[in-house]
């Protein structure tokens, strides 16, 4: 069993790291008890996707998807080797969303901070339990 | 030229929105609001022009940038997208009516912000309903959230800590979906949804395949706040300010919604969603423990706006059974409940907003005896509340009944029992407040004097939809057999 899990591993080391930040994300968006680190923690989940689809688009030995040309203007064309841009594409525009929801949530923060004076989520219950 | 260019029409006009509004607000506020209105119009008219189109002329195809699918990104316009973009049109334009006084009322400097922000996030809802490829729903799928997160955070003290709250878990679900498209376009190479579609019998049993489907299933669960995952709503709802929440409330759930509905009939095979993985039992059970958390959770509440929320959870709960029930009843009873749901419940928060703008106040106990200073609004708010409980021939009755014809048909008896007792979980908390509205005051209790009757721009938009609550019931056979029977995905149609 050991053996097997540590087979997957070792093959995919990429992936597992990307499992891991995954993770790291996961626990620090919803165990943490600081607002800062929450939204740090959905910048690491976020990343750790970003991160998978490069990860998919990567082939080994693979070059940029661009024709190029020899000195007698002929075009060398090596389709089996261009790695796939549209998952890079894809990511700029994830990465572009990833960059607002966080200007989104840096926001709401400041806001937070200028009612209550505090970013710290226990305090912050009982400062909100107080207001009713 | 319009004809051809129609699909994309409602995005463009919703985006010129978003940009006149504050080129033209910053010289002068009161510019906003008549340019807000004069744009969603437009939307409006787009929006019906294209349902009548796809009546007349069936699905239509759009082609971003002259693209050719699956490499270029499609808009794909069926009749489920059209209906969805109709009432999407309908409530914007319907509360934007509303919003000139209560928005002038409940946030004064920030007139501007409100009606751009309200047009981004109407912006991604109608991308997320018209768009045929998965990774451009993503794309509106956070940009409709970007605007809701705004909107949501404006209203009481407490607005931006539930706005932030809602923000970490929608952008969780966000990513999850994300992830999902992920694994769907390493097996099959494509994102466009009909491509990925030819592509699935090929995969079924694939064990890639079912992790993405889970994990899209949690990432759109959470956003339609599917029961154990509404834990943000009713924060967010009952904190934002009135307006806010009248138009958020009827739409964002139900987009995803649809969107879940769309991606598990028509983009994923029939078989691996029954019987490889049984992902709809998983919606159906998810769905029946929301109806009944959510009623008995708005009979506990003392707060109007709060009792609302979660009856939103319940509500939006009936649409998940129908999904879950996967048949051809259910699935019409889940189309119809959008329409009937967004109605109600447009109406209800709108009748909220109004009583704290008279009142001050959104507590259960400010509303007693306001059924005589403020009669027209009530008698909606008794239409609205008859139809949230399902008696005939308000709309309300229907899409239940349609749902439990889908549930006979599936042989789930329990499923009729808790769609029927739920029925009566909903009468307990508005017959409670409709006793305490229409009646004398008990010794004790405190009235409100100063209460008077809504001005006329934001009554109208009451009596519009109290009035369409008993349209949509009475030519509810005309909406189900002319649209909602031809929208349903193609394995579940009539002679099939």
């Amino acid at each position: 069993m050991i053996q097997r899990l540590f087979d997957v591993v070792v093959g995919h080391w990429p992936y597992a790291f990307t499992v891991v930040l995954l993770v790291i994300g996961l626990y620090g968006m919803l165990l943490k008890g600081n607002l800062i680190k929450k939204l740090i923690g959905m910048n690491i989940f976020q990343g750790a996707i970003i991160l998978a689809y490069v990860v998919f688009a990567y082939k080994k030995d693979g070059t940029v998807p661009v024709i190029m040309f020899d000195e007698h203007h002929h075009a060398i064309e090596q389709a089996s080797r261009y790695m796939n841009p549209i998952p890079h594409g894809l990511m700029l525009t994830a990465i572009v969303v990833g960059v607002a929801t966080t200007g989104v949530g840096l926001a709401l923060l400041i806001l937070i901070h200028r009612t209550y004076g505090t970013l710290e989520e226990d305090e912050l219950m009982e400062r909100l339990r107080r207001d009713d | 030229m319009i004809e051809a260019n129609l699909p994309i029409l409602p995005i463009v006009v919703l985006l010129l929105g978003a940009l006149m509004v504050p080129t033209f607000g910053m010289r002068n506020r009161a510019a906003a609001h008549p340019i807000s209105l004069g744009m969603l119009g437009l939307f409006v008219i787009a929006a019906f022009g294209l349902f009548q189109k796809v009546m007349d002329d069936g699905i239509q195809h759009y082609r971003l940038g002259g693209w050719e699918p699956p490499v270029g990104i499609e808009f794909v316009v069926d009749l489920l997208s059209a209906f969805m973009l109709l009432i999407i049109a309908a409530i914007a334009v319907l509360v934007c009516v509303y919003a000139r006084v209560a928005v002038r009322k409940e946030m004064p400097t920030k007139e501007v912000p409100f009606y751009g922000v309200m047009f981004i996030m109407l912006l991604g809802l109608s991308g997320m309903v018209l768009t045929g490829d998965l990774f451009n729903l993503y794309v509106f799928f956070e940009v409709s959230s970007l605007g809701g997160y705004a909107l949501m955070a404006v209203g009481h003290r407490k607005a931006p800590v539930s706005a932030f709250r809602y923000l970490i878990l929608g952008t969780l679900g966000a990513s999850f979906y994300l992830l999902g498209v992920g694994y769907l376009y390493v097996l099959t190479g494509s994102l466009n949804m009909a491509d990925v579609a030819s592509l699935m019998p090929e995969l079924v049993g694939n064990p890639a395949l079912l992790l993405s489907i889970t994990l899209m299933l949690g990432g759109l669960g959470l956003k339609m706040a599917l029961f154990p995952m509404h834990l943000w709503l009713p924060d967010a709802y009952s904190y934002a300010s009135s307006t806010a929440t009248a138009i958020i409330a009827p739409v964002m759930t139900k987009v995803s919604a649809y969107v879940l509905l769309r991606i598990l009939f028509f983009v994923y095979d029939q078989n691996l969603v029954h019987d490889i993985l049984p992902i709809d039992g998983v919606i159906l059970w998810l769905g029946l423990a929301g109806v009944t958390v959510g009623s008995i959770m708005a009979i506990a509440q003392k707060d109007a706006k709060r009792m609302l929320a979660y009856s939103s959870v319940s509500q939006v709960a009936y649409i998940a059974v129908g999904i879950g029930l996967a048949n051809r009843w259910a699935l019409v009873a889940a189309m119809l409940h959008v329409l009937n749901h967004a109605a109600m419940k447009c109406c209800l928060f709108l009748i909220t907003g109004g009583v704290f703008q008279q009142t001050g106040s959104t507590r259960i106990s400010a509303y007693t005896s306001l059924g005589r200073k403020m009669p027209w609004t009530f008698a909606a708010f008794a239409v609205a509340a008859l139809s949230m409980v399902g008696v005939p021939p308000t709309n309300g009755f229907f899409s239940k009944w349609y749902l439990v014809l889908g549930a006979i048909d599936a042989g789930q008896w329990v499923v009729v029992a808790i769609v029927i007792a739920s029925g009566l979980l909903t009468g307990v908390y508005f017959f409670r407040m409709i006793a305490r509205i229409f009646t004398n005051p008990e010794a004790g209790a405190p009235v409100q004097e100063g209460a008077r009757e809504l001005p006329l721009s934001q009554l109208a938009p009451i009596l519009v939809l109290a009035m369409a609550l008993l349209v949509l019931g009475l030519f509810n056979s005309w909406i189900v057999n002319n649209v909602l029977l031809q929208a349903l995905p193609p394995a579940l149609q009539l002679g099939s």
